[in-house]
């Protein structure tokens, strides 16, 4: 890493767990649900961290906790150097302003009684009272033309518009206030192939020309990788696997991602590898299991994973949390192709 | 099921505390009993009398234990006015008042349900916009009205009915039908947008998609599902068979709880006031706690579901 | 191959209320015994509709038209008592979330239970046996203690293993998939089209795919049909589908498609919106959206038709150039490869 590349955004060993009941007694039996237990991460100012993994994972969770919409139960969030809190005090509105967000369902995410304009226009006349009606008008009308909404849709309403111009709507009030930071949790999912290339495309070009860092949130492998510069693949709220997409993708260390990659239907036939089928769901986080979370349905589960939580280990540049790669002999790893 | 059982009872012991409590406060706050029944031109010494007779000389918080204590037993004192058991005042009054609140309860049910499943059935046809016509109809018009409606048709114009009193059974039937059609109305909507909703769910498709016949994935796929939400309005309807019929038996003079209470409490007869007010709110938690009982019995997420302290 | 369901010309439209909108403009699709045949589309194209529409499951506010044959009989004729015994006896259906298509109120045992009575007549212990048997078949463990449960106590992908189970009870020759794994995560997607995969091999059952995800499609059937609003606009065998594809639509959707491997490129998308079925533009539904229209494009309705001869059909007025440029591309493709 050059000295010049600073992380916009840096996460430690970040927890969130919330007291919930079980059945049984009068009143139910207290528990802890885990969602996230215990994250680190970077991300360095203008490039894309993918977040990856199944429901439940605990990949929106982290989202909310970067945003300081729920508090953390440990750790510590820096967003260019100061800690984000969920006090939402002036610095907390301060710092969100430069922290936009992108959510799944555009539809559910705007006003639908403001007009394309006004949704685009409300986040710079909340953030930025002073400036000046006619100024405010331009920079809507510019965002619109960044994002592909015609002219002419300014006054349309949310419920007049097709899936994807509704994200596009919802992307350009995020880039309305210039932010530092976009958080996108599955901001795709919801749309058809040919509107999420669009939409893919779209924030693509964004980037380049505006040069903002983003969080971007899928539990689909092929659109993160499209998307980020690095991935984390989350398993029952941990990192379990980091690096760059093309390296974690391309040669998978941890059976879980393994399993993941090797699951993904592929129109290419040719280049799919064995097929490993995990079995069983993923366990409740409320009981997460001792030792590796995945040990219930690693297929090379040994005894050491039952006990010993292993850490997220660097080589190169590539991170794994298994007791298997990290400790067999250099270059040995079990690592398929 | 029967942790679910225990907790909504000890929630009901709950209410029927905070009502017993409320009782207390709300008569207090209404003035003092002493000057209210006296009247305020009465000599000083007929007041203090007056307090020391019903303990109203004590600190409030003595009289509220007392009157915890009391209540708890049974007491719940005397008619300020005649000088009876207000609990047996009121009690000889209950069953007139079901005689005619019960059958209307049926009547709403038998009326009301199939107009209900019906209307979602037959959706934007015109049984649909008849039956909703008529629902709306009833939904809107005051009882009272509709009481004195049907008083000048069936007793007035053609004679067929007695207009008010207690004596016969037909004197009930006016009475009976009025709350009966009003009732009928309020379920039939119920009723309507609940199946309508379930009819619209993925599994009503799938029950089709594997073989059975209309009939039959009504009947053992909509229904049941239906009832849950049906069951709160027929829940709240239970909940005010005592005390649902005021307005209807002071338009046809029918001598029940609801005509008690406001001659009560136009007298100022706290103690029966009291009782009846207690009489209500039990039966209101006696009817939530039943209709708890069987959401846990109709819907097994109910049940089984973890209680969840935030998410 | 002699076809086991074979669809012809069908329309459905839905009454609005004030007037009639066509959402299916005539569809004709053949399904081979044992075979899999793949249905794909963005949403709205009609891909779940066929379907719905040939099991008379669409409702009173659909007006369907042209001919469902199965065997002798002809579906869109039968009275309900005939279409009750189709579904679920012949023709099985699953939908996308199973959580939610299971009825929250009734046991799993009796589900199930229904199902084996319509279509086996089995009912009391021999109904019990089966269920447990079934449940065991779709890799559901602690049968007997499943029978006794809740939708609501079982997983997403459990509960779509309970309505494979629930289909596979009519011992049925087509098993209809609408979307069977969207709603679930990839490491279950991966079981459940296992699960699919063995079951109608084991059963020779025709298995159809519904499904807007080109990947899970290409891996599991033999045949695709593409779809746009409301029209077959391409099919093919499955390799030949994903390796020629010649309708300017089936390449926009393969080439909008992001991959797992290989260098990162571009994506290439296709412009505009799927027009809503009351506002089809005159001519070729996709002319606005595509590169190749010309004039007579917006003139004229093209015709699926077969292209090569081996059973690749495509509604496309450029189809001829289109499927040469194709057949010179996928050889170069090849060339690279090798």
């Amino acid at each position: 890493m050059s000295a010049a590349e600073t992380p916009l955004l840096s996460v430690t060993n970040l927890k969130r767990h919330y007291d919930v009941r079980l059945p049984g007694g009068l009143f139910g039996t207290p528990a802890t649900l885990k969602a996230v237990d215990g994250i680190s991460f970077e991300i360095m100012k203008g490039k894309t961290l993918g977040l990856v993994g199944e429901s439940g994972c605990g990949k929106s969770t982290t989202a909310k906790l970067v945003l300081g919409h729920i508090p953390v139960t440990a750790g510590e969030i820096r967003f260019d150097g100061e800690r984000v809190t969920a006090n939402h005090n002036a610095q907390w509105r301060a710092m969100r302003r430069r922290m936009q967000m992108i959510y799944q369902d555009p539809l559910g995410a705007l006003d639908r009684r403001l007009s394309v304009a006004d949704q685009i226009g409300e986040p710079i006349q909340i953030h930025e009272p002073e400036t000046p009606k006619v100024e405010r008008d331009e920079r809507v009308a510019s965002l619109m033309a960044d994002v592909g909404l015609r002219r002419d849709m300014a006054d349309r309403f949310p419920h007049e518009l097709s899936g994807g111009q509704r994200q596009r709507v919802v992307i350009a009030r995020a880039l309305s206030v210039k932010p530092d930071l976009l958080v996108g949790d599955e901001p795709v999912s919801a749309l058809d192939v040919s509107i999420q290339a669009q939409v893919l495309n779209l924030l693509d070009d964004l980037r380049q020309s505006t040069g903002f860092t983003a969080l971007f949130i899928s539990h689909d492998l092929k659109v993160v990788r499209q998307m980020s510069d690095r991935v984390a693949v989350m398993y029952l709220g941990r990192i379990v696997e980091s690096g760059a997409p093309e390296e974690v993708f391309r040669r998978p260390q941890h059976p879980y991602t393994q399993a993941l990659v090797s699951a993904i239907p592929t129109i290419r036939r040719s280049v799919v590898s064995n097929r490993i089928v995990l079995k069983g769901d993923p366990p409740n986080p409320v009981n997460a299991p001792s030792g590796c979370p995945f040990h219930t349905r690693c297929p090379a589960v040994v005894a050491q994973c039952r006990t010993e939580v292993p850490a997220l280990l660097e080589t190169a540049g590539h991170k794994v949390a298994c007791h298997l790669v990290n400790n067999a002999p250099v270059g040995a790893g079990i690592a398929a192709e | 099921m029967l942790r679910y059982t225990l907790l909504r009872i000890f929630r009901a012991l709950i209410t029927v505390t905070l009502i017993v409590s409320l009782a207390f406060v709300i008569l207090r706050m209404s003035g003092d009993p002493a000057i209210i029944i006296l009247g305020p031109e009465a000599p000083p010494e007929a007041y203090a009398a007056f307090r020391a007779n019903w303990g109203l000389d004590q600190p409030i918080w003595i009289q509220y234990l007392k009157y915890f204590g009391a209540v708890s037993q049974g007491d719940l004192g005397n008619s300020m006015r005649d000088g009876r058991s207000a609990l047996q005042v009121v009690g000889e009054r209950v069953p007139l008042t079901l005689a005619i609140t019960i059958p209307a309860l049926l009547l709403k049910i038998l009326i009301g349900l199939p107009a209900g499943i019906c209307a979602a059935l037959y959706r934007n046809t015109y049984i649909d916009r008849l039956i909703m016509t008529v629902s709306v109809m009833g939904f809107t018009v005051p009882s009272f009205v509709l009481g004195l409606v049907l008083a000048l048709i069936f007793a007035v114009k053609l004679g067929w009915l007695p207009s008010g009193g207690s004596d016969t059974w037909q004197h009930a039937i006016l009475p009976i039908l009025t709350m009966g059609l009003i009732g009928a109305a309020v379920i039939a909507r119920f009723t309507r947008s609940a199946m309508l909703e379930v009819l619209g769910q993925p599994y009503i498709r799938s029950a089709s998609a594997k073989g059975l016949v209309w009939r039959d994935v009504v009947t053992s796929h909509a229904l049941p599902n239906a009832a849950i939400p049906t069951l709160t309005i027929v829940g709240f309807m239970v909940g005010s068979l005592v005390a649902g019929a005021v307005v209807v038996e002071s338009v046809f003079s029918w001598p029940g709880v609801g005509r008690l209470l406001v001659t009560a409490v136009a007298n100022r007869d706290l103690a029966v006031v009291q009782v009846i007010l207690l009489f209500i709110g039990f039966t209101m938690v006696f009817a939530n706690l039943t209709v708890d009982l069987l959401y846990g019995w109709v819907d097994p997420r109910l049940r089984t579901k973890q209680l969840q302290a935030g998410s | 191959m002699d076809a086991i369901v074979s669809i012809r010309n069908m329309t459905v439209d839905f009454d609005q209320g004030h007037r009639f909108v066509r959402a299916l403009h005539g569809i004709s699709l053949d399904v081979g015994r044992g075979e899999a045949v793949g249905i794909v589309g963005e949403s709205g194209c009609g891909k779940s509709i066929t379907w719905l529409a040939a099991l008379g499951l669409l409702g009173k506010r659909a007006r369907v038209g042209g001919r469902v044959m199965m065997g002798s009989k002809s579906l869109l004729e039968l009275d309900e008592n005939g279409l009750a015994d189709i579904r679920g006896g012949k023709i099985a259906m699953i939908f996308q979330d199973p959580s939610s298509s299971l009825n929250p109120v009734h046991r799993i045992g009796r589900q199930l239970g229904e199902a084996l009575r319509l279509h086996r007549g089995l009912r009391g212990s021999a109904a019990k046996a089966e269920a447990k048997r079934l449940l065991d078949r779709v890799g559901i463990s602690n049968a007997a203690q499943r029978l006794n449960e809740y939708p609501h106590e079982l997983s997403g992908g459990m509960n779509q293993r309970v309505m494979i189970a629930m289909a596979l009870a009519g011992e049925p020759e087509v098993l209809i998939a609408d979307e069977p794994t969207t709603a679930l995560d990839v490491t279950i997607q991966a079981q459940i089209l296992d699960l699919l995969r063995e079951l109608s091999a084991d059963n020779e059952m025709a298995l159809v795919l519904i499904s807007h995800d080109l990947g899970v499609v290409a891996d599991m059937t033999e045949r695709v049909a593409v779809m746009y609003c409301g029209r077959i606009i391409e099919q093919a065998a499955t390799d030949t589908l994903f390796s020629r594809p010649v309708h300017p639509y089936t390449r926009g959707l393969i080439a909008a498609l992001p991959d797992i491997v290989g260098p990162k490129r571009r994506l290439a998308s296709i412009p505009g919106t799927v027009p809503p079925p009351d506002r089809l533009p005159p001519g070729c539904s996709f002319a606005p959206r595509c590169a190749r229209a010309d004039q007579a494009c917006t003139d004229r309705q093209p015709e699926l038709a077969g292209i090569g001869g081996d059973g690749h059909d495509v509604s496309c007025l450029h189809a001829a150039e289109l499927a040469t440029n194709a057949i010179r591309e996928a050889a170069s493709n090849e060339m690279e490869r090798a």
